[in-house]
């Protein structure tokens, strides 16, 4: 076993082709899953690997956790919570930690991550390295802003204490540095106090995009939590057609009688998975389409619903392997953010371009974004931000999501490295202009480039190997 | 904490799990092994998540001294009692190796055989003593039917499952129950990197099954369950025939 095996070889491996989450990206990788932090040290310090990645959950659409021909650490199982205080409500954990375990753990004490993504599959480690925002952007920005303090591995195989005060450089490297500053072994989170696991929720139709854009404008500060889903397939006078879904942490009074008796307890739903691909014809733009309308449809304007705090959050975690939908193929998702003088400008064009394109997309996202926090290559910006997925059609999609980037790109937009697989060196270096910052605190920490991705060579945040 | 569960090999894999389907369930624990450190950090962890007691304890299955000091301790630990002991710590080591280096071959045999029968006889006395309790030991399909790719472990295991049929038979008027878990391939630091190996079961599954096998007090429990009947298979394939598989 491992203990008796460590001492004089290399730690135990797989040769493996890893994907990302939407079945989009490949990469054949050295795998690596250390139960114990020795381990993970080991691994991290092994003279025979060029190069390692860290990975979480893998939900990330980039390949930010892949490395080609070079190590991949799966942080799975370095997943222990280390100590939580209940009257701070500062949670202690490893970075391989899932949110989900989070929650299951700590709602029931009445205690909710300060952001959450779209996904409980996250782990803690990977949450921070993109620094992930949740429909509470414009109200409490970013997970980093929620880190008080994190310890990182680094190349040298020193484990550094950093937080806002301590390290200052390297933290904000750190927060949504993709990994590349070494392994976050350990971080503490600060969680809010709710009430209950159930969410006050209203609903509101917006006819096209300026309805939309005004009523986010005119109530979003009555919401902690604010999104669109937008018919991108709407075109014309109904372009940017939304409904809205904001919402709050119910408090007690706010539950039917049969809830209040246990306001915290939230049965988890069982999962159903899609046992195989849908063949790729199956989403087309009519189907979609067709989808779109009987979701606008149905979603008349309600105020005040309850729901389960699940079904508001992870409407897409009921379905297990949902990116079965898009065929073996898998699909994309573009996501950029735009600076509000010019976001109008920029939705509208981009929704024309794929409403023309007719490209299947029933998954978009619409919403407004708070202030950048300090991460270097945090993705969040004072703004609107646009998500949309569209199914993998192989060269024809890689000319427009190029073309997308452009877009976002001429409107001083920026595309979210979690996200993206298109993105030129160049391209990041303009939406990026902290990447320049980061370069150096990266050659400062890393000189030999111990810590390298498959992405982070495409756009140029490590040199690329040399043959 | 008093009536705490102890899990002999709780550091990694199947242990690791056990422990958090137990706290899960409301039982604190005493989690022991070699690594303490490791140990230290998953006791924290059972009691951060479950709000149980929880914790560490040191032992070396392959020292020959100091179980007993071991077992001692633990059982204070446990506030003077143990509901039950779980026992997961087991080294595949290597067969290769093995047919070679007797020192393999004893590591091997004391670590899956020896070592436990000493913890198990101290921790069938205890629990008969209080007239309550559950004893399960993991054992494996190695030692099901002897192949040339694992005899060496697979006979320790195997050894181990008549030590547990013998146990049930003696404590099964004292109240005590005693349980054998029967795992096929799992995916655990065991088999990680093992070439060959698909579909194994996660440890999350496994320690579900293993609690729900104590909860009922089953005696022989294969998981995940179809390896019963690949197992009885292929204990019924003639000497002859079973030579050509090589497996
Ligand atoms: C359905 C769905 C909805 C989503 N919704 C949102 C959303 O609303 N908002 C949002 O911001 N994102 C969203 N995402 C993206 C997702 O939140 C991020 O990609 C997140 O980083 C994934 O976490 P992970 O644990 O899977 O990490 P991975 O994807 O495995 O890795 C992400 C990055 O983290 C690094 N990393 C992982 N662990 C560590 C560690 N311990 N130390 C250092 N670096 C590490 C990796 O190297 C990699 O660069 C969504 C994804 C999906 C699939
Ligand atoms: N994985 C499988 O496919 C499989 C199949 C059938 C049966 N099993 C059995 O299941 C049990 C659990 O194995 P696993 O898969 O979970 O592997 P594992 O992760 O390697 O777990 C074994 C544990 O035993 C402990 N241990 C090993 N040697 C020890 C020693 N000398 N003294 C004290 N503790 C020791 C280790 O902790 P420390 O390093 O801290 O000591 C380790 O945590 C084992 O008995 C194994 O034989 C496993």
């Amino acid at each position: 076993m491992t203990g008796d095996r460590r001492e004089n070889s290399l730690p135990p491996r797989r040769i493996q082709s890893l994907r990302t989450w939407n079945n989009h990206l490949s990469a054949r990788c050295e795998v690596y899953r250390p139960e114990r932090l020795r381990e993970l040290e080991a691994i991290v310090g092994c003279p025979q690997l060029r190069d390692v990645i860290c990975r979480g959950l893998g939900r990330s659409y980039s390949d930010c956790h892949l490395n080609e021909a070079g190590g991949v650490i799966l942080q799975e199982r370095l997943d222990r919570m280390l100590s939580f205080d209940f009257s701070s409500g500062i949670l202690e954990c490893e970075g391989g930690v899932a949110l989900g375990d989070i929650i299951d753990c700590f709602l029931p004490r009445g205690f909710f991550p300060p952001v959450t993504p779209g996904t409980r599959f996250v782990t803690i480690g990977g949450a921070i390295a993109n620094d992930v925002h949740g429909k509470n952007h414009h109200r409490d920005g970013s997970l980093g802003a929620h880190i008080l303090s994190l310890s990182l591995l680094t190349a040298g195989g020193e484990t550094l204490q950093c937080s806002p005060t301590k390290n200052p450089d390297l933290f904000w490297a750190t927060v949504g540095g993709l990994g590349l500053t070494g392994v976050i072994t350990s971080a503490r989170v600060r969680l809010q106090h709710v009430s209950t696991g159930y969410m006050k929720v209203d609903i509101d139709r917006a006819p096209n995009l300026d309805a939309a854009l005004e009523q986010f404008s005119e109530t979003d500060e009555r919401y902690q939590y604010s999104m669109a889903w937008i018919d991108a397939l709407a075109g014309g006078g109904s372009l940017g057609r939304s409904v809205l879904i904001r919402g709050n942490h119910a408090e007690i009074e706010d539950l039917p009688a049969a809830q209040r008796r246990a306001p915290l307890a939230v049965r988890r739903r069982r999962r159903p998975s899609l046992p195989f691909y849908l063949p790729s014809f199956a989403l087309n733009a009519a189907s979609v389409r067709a989808f779109n309308q009987s979701y606008y449809v149905s979603h008349p304007d309600r105020t005040g619903s309850i729901v389960p705090y699940d079904s508001f959050f992870y409407p897409l975690d009921a379905i297990g392997n949902w990116y079965r939908l898009y065929g073996r193929r898998g699909f994309v998702q573009f996501q950029a953010v735009f600076p509000p003088e010019v976001s109008r400008r920029a939705l509208i064009e981009l929704l024309q371009e794929v409403s023309r394109s007719r490209r299947a997309s029933f998954l978009a996202v619409l919403k407004v974004m708070g202030p950048a926090g300090k991460g270097l290559l945090s993705f969040p910006m004072a703004g609107h931000t646009l998500a949309l997925d569209m199914a993998n059609t192989g060269r024809d999609l890689a000319v427009f999501m190029c073309r997308l980037n452009e877009l976002a790109l001429a409107h001083g937009g920026r595309v979210y490295l979690a996200k993206d697989a298109f993105l030129t060196a160049e391209a990041a270096a303009s939406m990026y202009p902290r990447l320049q910052r980061f370069r150096k605190i990266k050659m400062r920490i890393d000189p030999q480039g111990r810590f390298a991705s498959s992405m982070a060579r495409r756009i140029g945040l490590v040199e690329s190997r040399e043959a | 904490m008093s009536g705490a569960v102890l899990i002999l090999g709780a550091t990694t894999g199947i242990g690791r799990a056990v422990a958090r389907e137990l706290a899960r369930t409301r039982r604190s624990l005493v989690v022991a092994g070699r690594d303490l450190e490791e140990l230290q950090t998953l006791a924290a962890d059972l009691r951060v998540r479950y709000g149980v007691g929880a914790v560490a304890c040191r032992f070396d299955a392959r020292a020959s001294e100091g179980l007993g000091a071991f077992f001692r301790e633990c059982v204070e630990a446990a506030g003077g009692r143990l509901e039950g002991v779980v026992l997961c710590f087991g080294y595949a080591g290597s067969q290769q190796r093995a047919e070679s280096d007797w020192e393999e071959t004893v590591a091997i045999i004391q670590t899956n055989f020896l070592s436990a029968v000493r913890l198990l006889n101290l921790a069938a006395d205890h629990l008969k003593e209080a007239g309550a309790g559950f004893i399960c030991g993991i054992t494996s399909v190695a030692g099901d039917r002897g192949r040339q790719s694992n005899y060496i472990y697979g006979s320790a295991k195997a050894a181990l499952g008549v030590y547990l049929q013998g146990l049930r038979d003696r404590l099964s008027g004292a109240g005590v129950t005693v349980t054998t878990i029967k795992p096929g391939f799992v995916d655990t630091p065991m088999t990680f990197g093992r070439p060959g190996l698909r579909g194994l079961a996660s440890p999350q599954r496994v320690a579900r099954v293993i609690r729900r096998a104590i909860e009922r007090g089953r005696a022989v429990v294969y998981v995940p369950w179809f390896w019963r009947w690949i197992m009885l298979f292929l204990r019924l394939v003639p000497e002859r025939i079973f030579r050509r598989l090589r497996l």
